[in-house]
C-alpha cells in the first residue's frame, strides 16, 4: 500500500504492516480526540517512524494516489482536527 | 526504466488499495460498526474526495488535463516564490542577530571600560543590558533554525512537484494521442488523482510556511523598529545611551587629567633652562620636539 506523509512524500509499505500501523494510528487518534498535545507528539512520531522504516520512498516522478495519508511531522492537534473537518486545510486541487 | 518503475508502482498501488479496503472491511466486520475509521484513512479519503469533485466538474476530460497542467505550473511558481520568501525572512533574522551581537559586544567592552575606571555601577548596568540582548539573540537563533527548516521542506516539495508535473505532462500527451473515450477516462483519473494529492500536499506546505513566516515578520519588524530608534544600536555614531555618555565623560575627564599632568611636567622641567639660556632655549625645545616627532613616526 502507498502511504503519504504530508510534507515528506510517499512510501510503499508492505500490506502485512497494516495491523501494526492501525495500532500506532489508534494512539494518534486517541490523542487527537482528547486534544492531548503531550501524548500526540510522541504518538505521531512513532507512526511516522514506522512508515519511514518499513516503507520504501517512491521515486519523485511517481503519479499515484495514496491509500493512507498522515499529518506532517510537526503537526499540532488543532491542525489535525482542522484537516479532518468538513472544509479541511487542503487547498482545492483543480 | 523509469516508466517501468512507475507502472509497477501503480500496479502495487492498485492491489494495495484493494487489499486495504478488504482489510478494513473484515476489520469492521470483526469489531462491529462502532469501530472508528483511522485518521490516516480518513485523511486519504478527504484528499480523494477533493480530486473526484474537481474531476466531476470537468466536461471534456482532455480539457481537464490541460487545465490541471496549467494549475500545476502555477503551483510550481507558488512554491518557488514560497522558497524565496522564506529565504528573505531567514536573511533578515540573520542580519538582526548580527546587529544584536555587535551591540552585545559593545556593551561587554563598555562594562570592561567602566570597571577599569572604577565604576562598578556602570559596568553592572552594561552587563544587565547585555544579558537582555543575549536572550533576544538566542530567540532569533531558534527562529532562524525554524525558517531554515521550512526553507528545506519547501525546496524538497518544489523538487517533488517539479518531477511529478513533468511526469504528468508526458502522460497527458500520451493520453491525448491515444484517445479512445473509455480508456482515456481511466488513465486521466489515475494521472489526475496522483497529481492532485501532491498539489494538496504542496499547497498545505506553502500555507504552513506562510503562516510561520508571517509571525516572524511581525517580530522582525518590531526588532527593526527598536534598532532604528537607537534603543539597541546607535548607527548615527552619537551616543544615545547613558552608559556611553557617562563613559565618554569619564574618559574625557581622564584625558583632561592626563593633559594637565603632562603640562605640569613640562612647566616643571622647562622653567630652569628657559631662565638660563634665554631665546636659544626655545630653539632647543623646537629641535627636541622635532626629534620626538621623528622618533614617533
Amino acid at each position: 500500500m502507498i502511504v503519504r506523509i504530508l510534507g515528506e512524500g510517499q512510501f510503499d509499505v508492505e500490506d502485512s504492516h497494516l495491523d501494526a500501523l492501525n495500532e500506532l494510528d489508534s494512539a494518534v487518534e486517541a490523542a487527537v480526540d482528547s486534544k492531548d498535545e503531550a501524548a500526540f507528539g510522541p504518538a505521531l512520531a512513532g507512526l511516522l517512524d514506522a512508515v519511514r522504516s518499513w516503507g520504501t520512498a517512491l521515486p519523485e516522478d511517481t503519479l499515484v494516489d495514496s491509500d493512507l495519508i498522515l499529518p506532517p511531522s510537526d503537526a499540532k492537534v488543532d491542525e489535525v482536527v482542522a484537516l479532518l473537518g468538513d472544509e479541511g486545510l487542503i487547498p482545492d486541487a483543480l | 526504466m523509469r516508466l517501468r518503475r512507475r507502472v509497477t508502482a501503480r500496479e502495487r498501488c492498485g492491489s494495495g488499495t484493494r487489499s486495504f479496503t478488504s482489510a478494513t472491511a473484515s476489520d469492521a466486520g470483526l469489531k462491529g460498526a462502532t469501530d472508528a475509521m483511522s485518521i490516516m484513512k480518513r485523511m486519504s479519503m478527504i484528499f480523494r474526495a477533493k480530486a473526484s469533485k474537481a474531476l466531476d466538474k470537468a466536461e471534456d476530460p482532455r480539457e481537464t488535463l490541460d487545465y490541471s497542467y496549467q494549475k500545476q505550473l502555477e503551483m510550481l511558481q507558488k512554491v518557488r516564490r514560497g522558497v524565496a520568501d522564506v529565504a528573505t525572512s531567514r536573511k533578515r533574522v540573520e542580519l538582526q542577530a548580527t546587529q544584536m551581537q555587535q551591540q552585545s559586544d559593545k556593551l561587554q567592552g563598555q562594562a570592561q571600560q567602566a570597571l577599569g575606571a572604577g565604576r562598578e555601577d556602570l559596568a553592572r548596568e552594561a552587563l544587565t543590558r547585555r544579558a537582555g540582548l543575549q536572550q533576544q539573540i538566542s530567540d532569533l537563533q531558534v527562529q532562524h533554525a525554524q525558517l531554515q527548516g521550512e526553507e528545506e521542506k519547501l525546496t524538497l516539495a518544489s523538487q517533488r512537484l517539479q518531477a511529478k508535473v513533468e511526469s504528468f505532462r508526458t502522460r497527458k500527451e500520451t493520453i491525448k494521442a491515444t484517445y479512445t473515450a473509455a480508456e482515456a477516462q481511466t488513465k486521466i483519473n489515475e494521472a489526475f488523482s496522483g497529481i492532485s494529492e501532491e498539489m494538496g500536499d504542496v499547497g498545505m506546505a506553502i500555507q504552513r510556511a506562510e503562516d510561520k513566516t508571517a509571525t516572524m515578520q511581525a517580530r522582525a519588524g518590531a526588532i527593526d523598529e527598536l534598532i532604528a530608534s537607537g534603543a539597541l544600536d546607535d548607527a548615527s555614531g552619537q551616543p544615545s545611551d547613558d552608559i556611553a555618555r557617562e563613559l565618554e565623560q569619564l574618559s574625557a575627564g581622564q584625558d583632561v587629567d592626563a593633559e594637565i599632568a603632562a603640562m605640569k611636567a613640562q612647566i616643571g622641567s622647562g622653567d630652569q633652562p628657559k631662565a638660563l639660556e634665554g631665546e636659544s632655549g626655545a630653539s632647543t625645545d623646537q629641535a627636541q620636539a622635532k626629534r620626538q616627532q621623528e622618533g614617533q613616526s
